[in-house]
């Protein structure tokens, strides 16, 4: 890459990745505070676990991913598999 | 002037753009959605109905209610921005193709009568399919060979359900049908190939990525919100489509994660979305009605946006692949930042139109006691986030950079997809505009604290997900290649069978007629072997000359019956 595609963008900075990401796991604890702070009202039963939608959101996407990996291993083909 | 039905203006837009050229006909093509936007704002009043005779048959091809008037309202909004998107755009086949496709929804959604119905649904199938063959490609043009076969036979089982039904009935005014005999069945599942139904969807995610960069953003608009109209009016209620909803926002999440294209990505997506709608109609409560159309209304803007940043890129880069790109916020900002808004929407995030469309769904899935299948979705909208939310802004435009370096989008993209941000920000913050417009009565208000914070934990975590999947390195990298889905059956496994039974045919003729022949030979030789085989006749002769002696046989009867 020649000297002037030497421009600096936003996350060029590892420290401006790791800003972005402290933010996020403060905004997580937030929100896992903030549960029991604030009286969620609940319809259903498992609603009433504590931090219940942070523990199913995390849970479910790294189920989703894990079962996804497996999925690709029986379904995953190379591109120009329907051209043979 | 109420008297007219907006396909009429697009109609006579079509003419008109036949006729013209350059800056008129782009102009023209963007003034019949306004037009006919317009006309049905200002103009048209729920409950009025317009038919014709033809033939001793009455055409109904007007009926307005909120329901029909809604769909018809965010039609043309669709159109209008696509159009603007398509602006560059100068090929007339594109063009038309288009406009038609556009027209044939708007007439579609205010159709009366199935029979009414049936040709804008057709012409729906043939005016889209350009689209999609418009992108050149040998694979475009095979992609939309299969689309075209789905649509058209989508299109038959429409007509002789229709048909069934009218002779059950004596009737065939587009109501309520409810799921009741073969005729019901047949117009269930012709609604259910354009719904994109598991099993009968594979024609969405095989074209949609195939199509044009402005072809599949009119693409993502009409067909399949069309289907979720037809499926509220028709079907509102049965349960069937609550279980089939489930499957249809499940499914479609982990091969949107594996998924390299990321317009099939996106695809992929629209069937998840489509599953809120369908497990809506299923439910068929008014909270659940209204939020199948607000949700429709909310999605169309927001996943026509996703698709339009894509097709940016694609138009700068010439590639959609996630493994090729990534770094793109560098030479694409502003595209970077209206793909985010449509990525929060999608993911159903506060201030966003997701939220407050998807919610009333939810809602009315607890309400109606499906608890568990409840879970799944939630599981579902999770998914959404991970995949359309997180995947398609971080693949294309950070992730590690590519070392791509292009320019921003062209002007009148960037203008067609701040409009469609701008109404999911509006729709997110403002509501009750669009609740106001809802077809059913009901009470309900998407922003309480609870309800807030539940989606935030949701969201954030599952964000927190990706990060914790990315720097642990479990995340899967973004690979070039395909993944097998329902298609193969009939792109693969199919022409196999019949590949190998034609194989199968020829060698068995092969075999048989050696067999045939080797026989003869034996019988030949066996009578060459016999004592007969030795007088002159019985050598073998030519048909001609047995025929030349039965002649002479013959003609010596005769003389000897002539002269004795």
């Amino acid at each position: 890459m020649s000297e002037r595609n030497q421009k600096e963008y936003l996350f060029d900075k590892p420290e401006n990745v790791k800003r972005l990401l402290r933010g996020l796991y403060a905004i997580c604890i937030l929100l896992v505070v903030a549960d029991f702070v604030i009286h969620r009202h609940v319809s259903l039963s498992w609603e009433e676990i504590p931090a219940f939608y942070a523990l199913y959101g995390f849970i479910a996407c790294v189920l989703l991913v894990v079962i996804a990996k497996w999925i690709r291993k029986v379904v995953m083909r190379k591109e120009d598999y329907y051209d043979e | 002037m109420s008297e007219l039905p907006p396909f009429i203006i697009f109609l006579v837009a079509v003419l008109l753009v036949v006729a013209t050229r350059g800056i008129v006909r782009s102009v023209i093509l963007l003034a019949a959605p306004l037009l006919a936007g317009l006309h049905l704002w200002f103009n048209i009043d729920p409950g009025m109905t317009i038919s014709h005779s033809i033939l001793s048959f009455e055409f109904i091809v007007m009926r307005t209610d909120k329901l029909s008037l809604l769909f018809g309202y965010l039609f043309c909004l669709a159109s209008f921005i696509a159009t603007i998107y398509a602006w560059h755009v100068k090929d007339t086949a594109q063009q038309l193709a288009g406009l038609i496709y556009a027209g044939a929804a708007v007439g579609a959604v205010f159709a009366g009568d199935l029979l009414t119905l049936f040709i804008f649904w057709e012409l729906l199938a043939l005016s889209s399919v350009f689209l999609i063959w418009a992108r050149g490609t040998e694979r475009a043009f095979n992609a939309g060979l299969r689309y075209l076969i789905f649509q058209v036979a989508s299109g038959l089982l429409l007509l002789a359900g229709a048909l069934i039904h009218y002779h059950n009935v004596g009737s065939l005014a587009f109501d309520h049908i409810g799921l009741d005999g073969l005729a019901s069945w047949l117009i269930f599942i012709a609604f259910g190939i354009k719904c994109a139904f598991p099993f009968l969807h594979s024609w969405l995610t095989d074209a949609y990525p195939e199509a044009t960069v402005t072809g599949t953003v009119f693409l993502s608009a009409f067909t399949t919100k069309l289907a979720v109209y037809a499926l509220a009016r028709g079907f509102p209620g049965e349960e069937i489509l609550v279980y089939i909803g489930v499957a249809m926002a499940c499914f479609p999440i982990f091969y949107a994660v594996i998924e390299n294209d990321l317009r099939k990505v996106l695809a992929y997506s629209l069937i998840n979305q489509l599953g809120f709608m369908v497990v809506g109609v299923g439910i068929g409560t008014a909270l659940a009605l209204n939020g199948v159309v607000a949700h429709a209304f909310s999605h169309v803007l927001y996943k026509g946006l996703l698709f339009m940043t894509m097709g940016a890129v694609l138009y700068r880069v010439g590639n959609i692949n996630g493994s090729d790109l990534g770094g793109l916020y560098k030479s694409m900002p502003k595209t970077t930042v209206l793909c985010i808004v449509g990525a929060l929407s999608i993911s159903a995030f506060p201030l966003f139109s997701g939220f407050i469309s998807k919610s009333m769904v939810m809602s009315a899935m607890i309400k109606a006691d499906f608890g568990y299948l409840w879970l799944l979705m939630l599981f579902a909208s999770a998914g959404v986030f991970h995949h359309a939310g997180i995947k398609i802004p971080y693949f294309a435009f950070f992730a590690h950079d590519s070392g791509i370096r292009t320019q921003e989008a062209p002007t009148n993209m960037l203008i067609a997809m701040t409009i469609a941000a701008a109404f999911c920000i509006f729709l997110g913050v403002q509501p009750q505009y669009l609740y106001a417009l809802l077809p059913w009565e009901m009470d309900y208000w998407p922003y309480d604290a609870s309800h807030v914070l539940a989606q935030l934990q949701l969201l954030f975590f599952s964000a927190l997900a990706f990060v914790w999947l990315n720097q642990r390195g479990m995340y899967p990298p973004e690979l070039r290649s395909i993944n097998l889905d329902v298609e193969w059956l009939y792109r693969k496994l199919l022409p196999n069978w019949v590949h190998k039974i034609i194989t199968f045919i020829s060698v068995m003729k092969t075999y048989l007629s050696a067999v045939a022949i080797a026989l003869m030979a034996r019988i030949r030789h066996a009578f060459s072997q016999t004592f007969v085989a030795k007088y002159h006749l019985s050598e073998s002769w030519p048909t001609g000359s047995m025929v030349f002696w039965v002649a002479a046989i013959l003609a010596t009867y005769l003389l000897i019956t002539i002269f004795r």
